[in-house]
């Protein structure tokens, strides 16, 4: 009886340990990226275009903006490729990175109800509307979690600062953009969220895309591979090959070409070495 | 005012155990007070009394269960100790039965005296012999009635071959017929030279199996000696009125 | 928002259609739920039963530390473990994050106090029962605490079954120490969080019922192998 037990657990902690981590060792890296890039689906239709032609398995851990900085920071990760370029010069002039790179920018959309209480819909001017909305009071959900969505946020609102106002019209999730937007739209909010996300986002109700197209609302990535130098086990060979791969031809055409409801969502905007 | 205690003379059959004022005190009571008491090898000596005299208590102050406030427990001549506690053995009022098969049942207790694996098959069939037990090998042991319960008791406490075997009340649950199976296999265990004291509180019981007879009073000992002189001419009063059938309150 | 009863059948379709990446993710979860609660038991069941078994200076105190470790909030958990398993932790060397491996450890680091506690509250009343005759028999130690954790097999499956629940059914620790990677770490939870955050709340529904319909699958297996034990009455 107890011979029969403990080689039941003996066999299962062998088979854990034997058991496969994934893939092969050496041929796979790992992307610290942000869940609003994961969740717009553009890995899904890019990655395996640079897998078929390199063999390298790209995994991405898609945290918040703060959390992939902090991954990459501590050596988790190969590649970091986030949307937040104070901090991602930051992140390199400290020493964690290589130089980084431009790679596409999306925009951003001010989303809002149907009803549209502040009355901002087809403002240029993402400031002028958000001013509005301040003014009026209407309800905002903001990410409010330092993400880089929240920090273009606060640029946009300017000189304006809503965090006064914090709990009553101005509501700060804390939260990614899927739950902000869950959130927003199921309090009657202004949301303001990258246009991939807004695109791909399966619980609209009868909300819609009110102001676009300034510039203010440009949203740049950018592609920094972890310094081997601070983190001796990151794959550099792999993570460049992906860099590099992001920044030419062959990965800025998949990024152009990825579309959601004949929709671009990702402008290429890479540096031509 | 306290009753001599009768200092039970060695006939035959020398002192196995002896109690030296035995107390054992808590919250401020007495419940077994000042207790000196000689139980003779190789008989049947019942602790007889009341309720709430203390001889449940006793038994398990003899047995090393529960440590004395004061006085000392000597065996074959030495203070009690472990060894001595491993010639004992002891089976209580409500038997406990683990969950296993009968048979399981023996084969842990002949596991923890140290019989080889080989040899406990054998001495299974044997100890449910003895208890007339044998056609229940497999069954659950809790399942068993009230009498084969204790009787499986009885015998699983016989492994090892203690000295003395102590019966704390083991048929105070139990239906005449299982009453007698068991005072029956009580007898054989005595018959094979093991000492045996056992609790009651039934008079029939200590008539029809005592030797030699202890009883108690509040935790005191008001007599002791053999059964044949104390159950038919009681020297203290405590003992007369419980022969009697009277309530005895001091 | 669609009725119960459509997000219902649209999880039957689920499951009838065996989804590959559905059954990867099932799979997945079951394997390191089912290794942590293996794992969780090896050293709680032990643990429980010496604790409950035993008499010793400070047995209150282990028991009130071991109660209070079950309310350990699995996220707090992940945390922890990702700081260990960290390359900038002391165990990065081990390359363990972002793998099953890691979200094994951290479910069993989860969970093992839960099956302790319980298994102390099992053994402790048994222990109560068998502490007499068992000081009469001069059982040694390591015979008593075998023979609680034997006797005590039933009573202790739904102790077991208790560890598996509390596992299957988190996000924090494995979302932090998995990563949620595609194909490599992402197992129910993490994927109901995942269509969540993404909007599609039907979906994330009704793989919430698949998820229940397996701990409700492997809860049923477990207490019919019970039950016929029961039958023999060993309780």
């Amino acid at each position: 009886m107890w011979t029969k037990c403990a080689g039941l657990f003996f066999a299962l902690v062998l088979s854990v340990a034997v058991m496969p981590t994934g893939a092969k060792a050496d041929e796979f890296i790992v992307v610290q990226s942000t869940t609003s890039t994961q969740n717009s689906g553009l890995f899904d239709a890019i990655l395996p275009v640079f897998e078929a032609a390199t063999g390298i398995e790209v995994r991405v851990v898609a945290v918040g903006t703060g959390q992939a900085l902090r991954n990459a920071q501590n050596g988790d990760g190969d590649v970091l490729l986030v949307h937040a370029k104070a901090a991602e010069q930051a992140f390199v002039d400290a020493g964690y990175g290589l130089p980084r790179r431009d790679v596409m920018y999306n925009d951003f959309v001010l989303i809002g109800p149907k009803d549209d209480p502040a009355g901002i819909r087809g403002t240029r001017s993402a400031a002028k509307a958000l001013a509005r909305i301040a003014a009026q009071k209407a309800p905002f959900a903001s990410r409010g979690d330092d993400s880089g969505t929240h920090k273009a946020e606060m640029r946009m609102w300017g000189a304006l600062d809503p965090t006064d106002a914090s709990g009553t019209w101005y509501r700060e999730t804390g939260s990614g953009m899927g739950a902000t937007l869950n959130t927003g739209i199921a309090m009657g909010a202004y949301v303001l969220s990258d246009r991939a996300t807004w695109l791909a986002f399966g619980n609209k109700a009868d909300h819609d895309v009110l102001v676009e197209g300034d510039p203010a609302m440009f949203n740049q990535y950018g592609v920094i591979v972890v310094d081997p130098a601070r983190h001796p086990r990151v794959k550099v060979a792999e993570a460049q090959r992906f860099a590099d791969w992001l920044t030419q031809d062959e990965g800025q055409s998949a990024i152009a070409a990825f579309t959601v409801a004949g929709t671009q969502l990702f402008y290429p905007n890479a540096t031509p070495r | 005012m306290r009753e001599p205690a009768n200092i039970i003379r060695a006939d035959f059959g020398g002192t196995l155990l002896e109690t030296r004022g035995l107390t054992y005190r808590a919250d401020g009571t007495r419940f077994v007070d000042d207790v000196s008491l000689r139980l003779r090898e190789g008989r049947i000596t019942t602790i007889l009394g009341p309720n709430g005299a203390g001889k449940s208590l006793l038994l398990r102050l003899i047995h090393g269960l529960i440590a004395p406030t004061s006085g000392n427990v000597i065996w074959n001549g030495r203070t009690l100790d472990a060894p001595a506690r491993a010639a004992q053995a002891m089976v209580f009022q409500r038997p406990v039965m683990m969950r296993r098969s009968v048979a399981g049942n023996l084969r842990f207790a002949l596991k923890v005296k140290g019989v080889p694996r080989h040899a406990r098959a054998a001495q299974v069939e044997a100890l449910l012999t003895k208890a007339g037990l044998q056609d229940m090998a497999t069954r659950p042991a809790r399942l068993l009635s009230g009498g084969e319960q204790q009787k499986l008791a009885i015998v699983r406490a016989t492994i090892g071959a203690p000295r003395m075997l102590m019966l704390d009340e083991p048929t105070a649950n139990l239906d005449p017929s299982a009453t007698r199976a068991v005072e029956t296999l009580v007898q054989d265990v005595q018959a094979q030279g093991t000492t045996v004291v056992m609790v009651t509180h039934d008079q029939g019981q200590a008539k029809r199996l005592a030797q030699d007879v202890a009883f108690l009073q509040s935790g005191r000992l008001a007599e002791a000696g053999p059964a044949a002189r104390l159950l038919t001419e009681p020297q203290s009063r405590p003992m007369k009125a419980w022969l009697d059938g009277e309530l005895y309150v001091d | 928002m669609e009725t119960f009863a459509d997000i219902l059948l649209r999880a039957f379709a689920l499951i009838a259609q065996g989804d590959p990446v559905l059954r990867g993710v099932v799979g997945l979860s079951l394997y390191v739920t089912l290794s942590a609660t293996a794992i969780a038991c090896a050293i709680g069941l032990p643990l429980g039963a010496v604790v409950g078994g035993t008499q010793f200076a400070g047995r209150g105190g282990v028991i009130i530390f071991l109660n209070a470790l079950m309310g350990l909030p699995p996220v707090v958990v992940g945390l922890v473990v990702y700081l260990l398993l960290s390359a900038s932790g002391p165990l990065g060397v081990l390359g363990l994050l972002y793998t099953p491996a890691a979200m094994i450890i951290a479910q069993t680091i989860l969970i093992t106090p839960i099956v302790a506690a319980l298994t102390v509250q099992v053994t402790s009343d048994m222990h109560r029962e068998y502490r007499e005759q068992f000081r009469s028999m001069g059982v040694g130690r390591l015979a008593r605490i075998g023979a609680l954790m034997w006797d005590a097999r039933l009573a202790l499956v739904p102790v077991a079954l208790a560890g598996f629940g509390r596992a299957v059914a988190e996000v924090g620790a494995v979302m932090i120490v998995g990563g949620n990677i595609n194909h490599v770490t992402r197992v129910m939870t993490t994927s109901i969080a995942l269509e969540t955050s993404k909007g599609n709340l039907e979906l994330a529904l009704a793989l919430g019922i698949v998820l229940l319909l397996i701990a409700l699958l492997v809860n049923a297996a477990v207490m019919t192998l019970r039950s016929a034990s029961v039958r023999a009455a060993y309780a």
